[in-house]
């Protein structure tokens, strides 16, 4: 049975594969790395995969091992992904994301009268903080208005 | 302790003891700022105003503040006859005003703006106030006029008025709450002070008590900070028209009133508090305007490291 979840996304020899993303956000996943139809590597992904845990999405990067700041934004979306970095078919490194404590051009403000939404040549710029009340909380460090929820939603 | 090339964005960014300093500041260079004494300490000095939308009063006290210290102001102008309606975007415009002056104060419609513009800067930035969020200024002359007219420490303050939009407020409970003060809060349920900002109140154990009649809390007050109920923030005349007339000061509401008490307001009012008033020893805010005027006077001075 292990097998045939396996041959879904065919394993590969050197990149990056963050596993466990939450269900339904794989395509979120990309935005926030910024990988568009212009990034040349090869992407493959699965959405809606049953894993030990639930179902789970997967992204796997081929040829490419993304740095860790970049790869710890996927915890404002998916705080439970881990971060896989394939070398000749094998896991050399595996990590969970951690939150970062400030991100950059990642998201965008809510405030519609933020100087950050408007033609400026400035990114959003958002401190993250983490409570078990409120979970996940962006704050704006130009208007100071606070994101607490719909952070997909507003991914830039 | 120095404040040479230091922005004024918000007031989230001062201590008590900073504060402290700044209006330590304002009180020796009042004579100035009635006229009593010359200074030339901004001799040389330009001050840049930047006002993106208009306020005459507080554009003119900081004019005011600067030619009293001996310094010059390059004014924007109107923004219609700018580089801004050929399109510049306001970080070219604050680089380059950057090279013709040494200190820029900024008021802009968007929030956010001021800390923005502190990035491009190379002279210091004070906010004027930018969109809804911070007018520092304003609560520096109201910290300034309450230690001169009333005290700091431990008062008993009640904040009226529009409580959800205004600004001042906002700022000054957070600056009032580094004092230990006793904050009542008087409204209509719709302008209702934002809970967040009550959230952080608390957090700093500052008594506050919320009430929308002032009748209840006129006799137990020292500070009694008046605002104007916004026609301009309300998306529905109608209900600007509910809410206008429900807080006012009259001189029947203060024969009950603290002897001491004092009546502050950030002007312009409208019919908040009666003309009758003005005569009696309570009122207080065409004074406060004026000690816009040193406060202004000590940022411009620290900020330019002209006072160390």
């Amino acid at each position: 049975m292990k097998e045939k979840r396996d041959l879904k996304i065919q394993a590969i020899e050197n990149g990056t594969v963050i596993d466990h993303i939450k269900a339904g956000q794989a395509l979120n996943v990309l935005r926030i790395l910024g990988i568009s139809s212009a990034f040349r590597a090869t992407i493959s992904f699965v959405m809606n995969a049953p894993g030990a845990a639930g179902i789970k999405d997967v992204v796997k990067i081929e040829g490419k091992e993304l740095s860790v700041e970049e790869l710890n934004r996927i915890a404002l979306i998916s705080p439970k992904a881990t971060i896989n970095i394939i070398r000749d078919f094998k896991v050399v490194q595996k990590n969970k994301v951690v939150l970062p404590s400030y991100v950059e051009g990642v998201v965008r403000c809510i405030n519609p009268n933020c100087i950050s939404n408007s033609s400026e040549p400035i990114k959003s710029k958002f401190s993250v903080l983490q409570s078990e009340e409120e979970g996940v909380t962006l704050n704006c460090l130009y208007c100071e208005h606070v994101i607490s929820e719909n952070i997909a939603e507003n991914l830039l | 302790m120095s404040f040479k090339n230091r922005n004024v964005i918000s007031m989230k960014d001062f201590s008590r003891k900073e504060i402290n300093y700044i209006l330590d500041t304002a009180e020796k260079l009042e004579p100035v700022a009635r006229g009593k004494k010359r200074s030339r300490l901004l001799d040389g000095k330009i001050i840049a105003l930047l006002f993106f939308e208009p306020s005459t009063r507080t554009r003119l006290s900081f004019e005011s503040a600067a030619q009293r210290l001996g310094g010059q102001v390059l004014n924007l102008g109107s923004v219609e006859a700018s580089s801004v309606m050929k399109g510049e975007n306001l970080a070219d415009t604050i680089r380059v005003i950057s090279k013709y002056a040494d200190l820029i104060v900024l008021r802009h419609p968007l929030d956010g703006s001021a800390r923005m513009a502190a990035e491009f800067a190379s002279v210091p930035i004070i906010n004027g106030g930018d969109g809804s969020l911070h007018h520092p200024t304003q609560t520096f002359l109201d910290l300034y006029t309450i230690r001169r007219e009333s005290h700091l420490e431990g008062l008993k303050i009640a904040m009226a008025g529009d409580l959800k939009y205004g600004r001042t407020v906002h700022s000054l409970c957070h600056a009032l709450s580094l004092y230990g003060a006793e904050i009542t809060l008087v409204s209509p349920p719709e302008l209702r002070m934002p809970q967040e900002i009550i959230r952080d109140l608390q957090k700093n154990n500052i008594r506050i008590r919320e009430t929308d009649a002032l009748e209840e809390i006129i006799g137990d007050v020292e500070v009694l900070y008046m605002t104007r109920v916004q026609r301009e923030r309300f998306p529905d005349p109608e209900e600007y028209e509910k809410v206008k007339n429900k807080l006012k000061v009259t001189g029947d509401l203060l024969k009950n009133a603290d002897p001491s008490l004092k009546i502050l307001h950030p002007l312009p009012r409208v019919n908040e508090i009666s003309p009758e008033v003005d005569s009696t020893p309570y009122a207080c805010y065409f004074e406060q305007a004026f000690y816009g005027v040193p406060t202004r006077m000590a940022l411009l001075a620290l900020a330019t490291g002209v006072i160390e």
